[in-house]
């Protein structure tokens, strides 16, 4: 009756059943979480060039580069359930081709453990601006704004935004020359 | 002895029992396939759960870990959020995050992805001469994720045999065990 195969039996179906529940329990637990934060941004030597993106095509396109500053604390965002956050900041615009262009900038992972203060001077961004086409010359409205990307232990991927953005504007004529 | 109680079965088992054997193995099969098609309604995704292959997305995603798709039409696609695309020549899709994404008035969308492990962006892995991915190219968002599980199917790919051995075990055990 008793064997030890049918006792090991037993024993691992109740442990995997346990651990399927608890998991369960922590994406559960998480799921309605409200993963906002307030985060401040600013930025300064906005500089625009038109020049060939030879990774596309061999025609010029507009490239913008800015350095920017954001403070924000991720703190609270780190729950049981929270294994690190994906980090970035975004270019959200709108241009007569594109009815809306995303174009991220800057990333950085925070792993659970690491500092979740993000405090940056005068950044340099990460990834080159390129705008899909001529649409960044004296554009006015180019928002940027810091958002997330969870990823939990076990459980959903959702993406959250801080509260507040920053309004870019974009020189009517482009820079000229090698540099920025 | 052991043995010999499941030998006992098989001579104990009439031809009906017999046939009762093979149609409960029949309908293991085909719950199984009902699951993962139904699944495939629900999400509206080719492959509603993959299993990750590669180290392209650690620290977030390791081998092994597995990640439910869905592939809603509606849903736009957003930059900072994870996609599962194919590439034309690649059998294998690829678990990658949205950089940058430009959509026109009408909806069509062209984005290009990084794996955050990587140094640079996809467009070295995609077809030759393509820039950008478009909508038709995605075969899933990642929408939830289940770590270690997928290791399974990892070892079973990286050792046919093993993997015939385990099917065929199971398969020999329901066919010849009596409920």
């Amino acid at each position: 009756m008793h064997t030890f195969l049918s006792r090991v039996n037993a024993v691992s179906a109740f442990s995997l059943s346990t651990l399927a529940a608890l998991t369960f329990l922590c994406f559960a637990s998480t799921f309605l979480v409200n993963y906002t934060a307030p985060v401040t941004i600013n930025a300064a030597n906005v500089v625009l060039k038109n020049v060939p993106e030879y990774a596309v095509s061999r025609e010029k396109h507009d490239l913008g580069a800015l350095r920017f500053d954001t403070t924000a604390d991720l703190t609270p965002l780190f729950n049981w359930n929270t294994k690190q956050l994906f980090v970035y900041l975004t270019a959200e615009y709108e241009t007569p081709s594109n009815k809306i262009n995303q174009v991220v900038l800057w990333d950085k992972i925070i792993r659970r453990g690491d500092s979740s203060m993000v405090q940056l001077k005068n950044q340099h961004l990460e990834y080159y601006f390129w705008d899909d086409g001529n649409g960044l010359l004296g554009h006015r409205n180019v928002s940027l704004y810091l958002s997330w990307n969870i990823i939990p232990i076990a459980g959903t991927l959702p993406l959250w935004s801080g509260t507040g953005s920053y309004k870019l504007s974009f020189p009517s004529e482009y820079t000229q020359g090698r540099s920025f | 002895m052991f043995q010999m109680d499941f030998l006992d079965d098989i001579r104990r088992m009439n031809c009906r029992q017999i046939f009762y054997q093979f149609l409960n193995f029949a309908m293991i099969v085909s719950s199984a396939l009902m699951i993962w098609k139904g699944l495939m309604v629900v999400t509206g995704s080719e492959s509603p759960i993959v299993v990750v292959l590669s180290g392209s997305m650690e620290p977030a995603f390791h081998r092994g870990d597995l990640l439910f798709l869905t592939n809603y039409e509606q849903e736009p696609i957003r930059a900072g959020e994870i996609v599962v695309f194919k590439v034309e020549g690649r059998d294998i899709p690829i678990v990658h995050r949205v950089m940058k994404v430009h959509e026109k008035e009408d909806g069509a969308v062209k984005f290009l992805t990084k794996g955050d492990n990587n140094n640079v962006d996809d467009r070295g892995l995609y077809a030759n001469g393509q820039a950008w991915l478009n909508r038709k190219d995605v075969v899933g968002r990642a929408r939830g994720y289940v770590p270690f599980i997928g290791i399974v199917t990892i070892i079973m790919n990286d050792y046919p045999k093993f993997k015939y051995a385990v099917l065929a075990g199971l398969g020999v055990f329901v066919l010849i065990h009596r409920e």
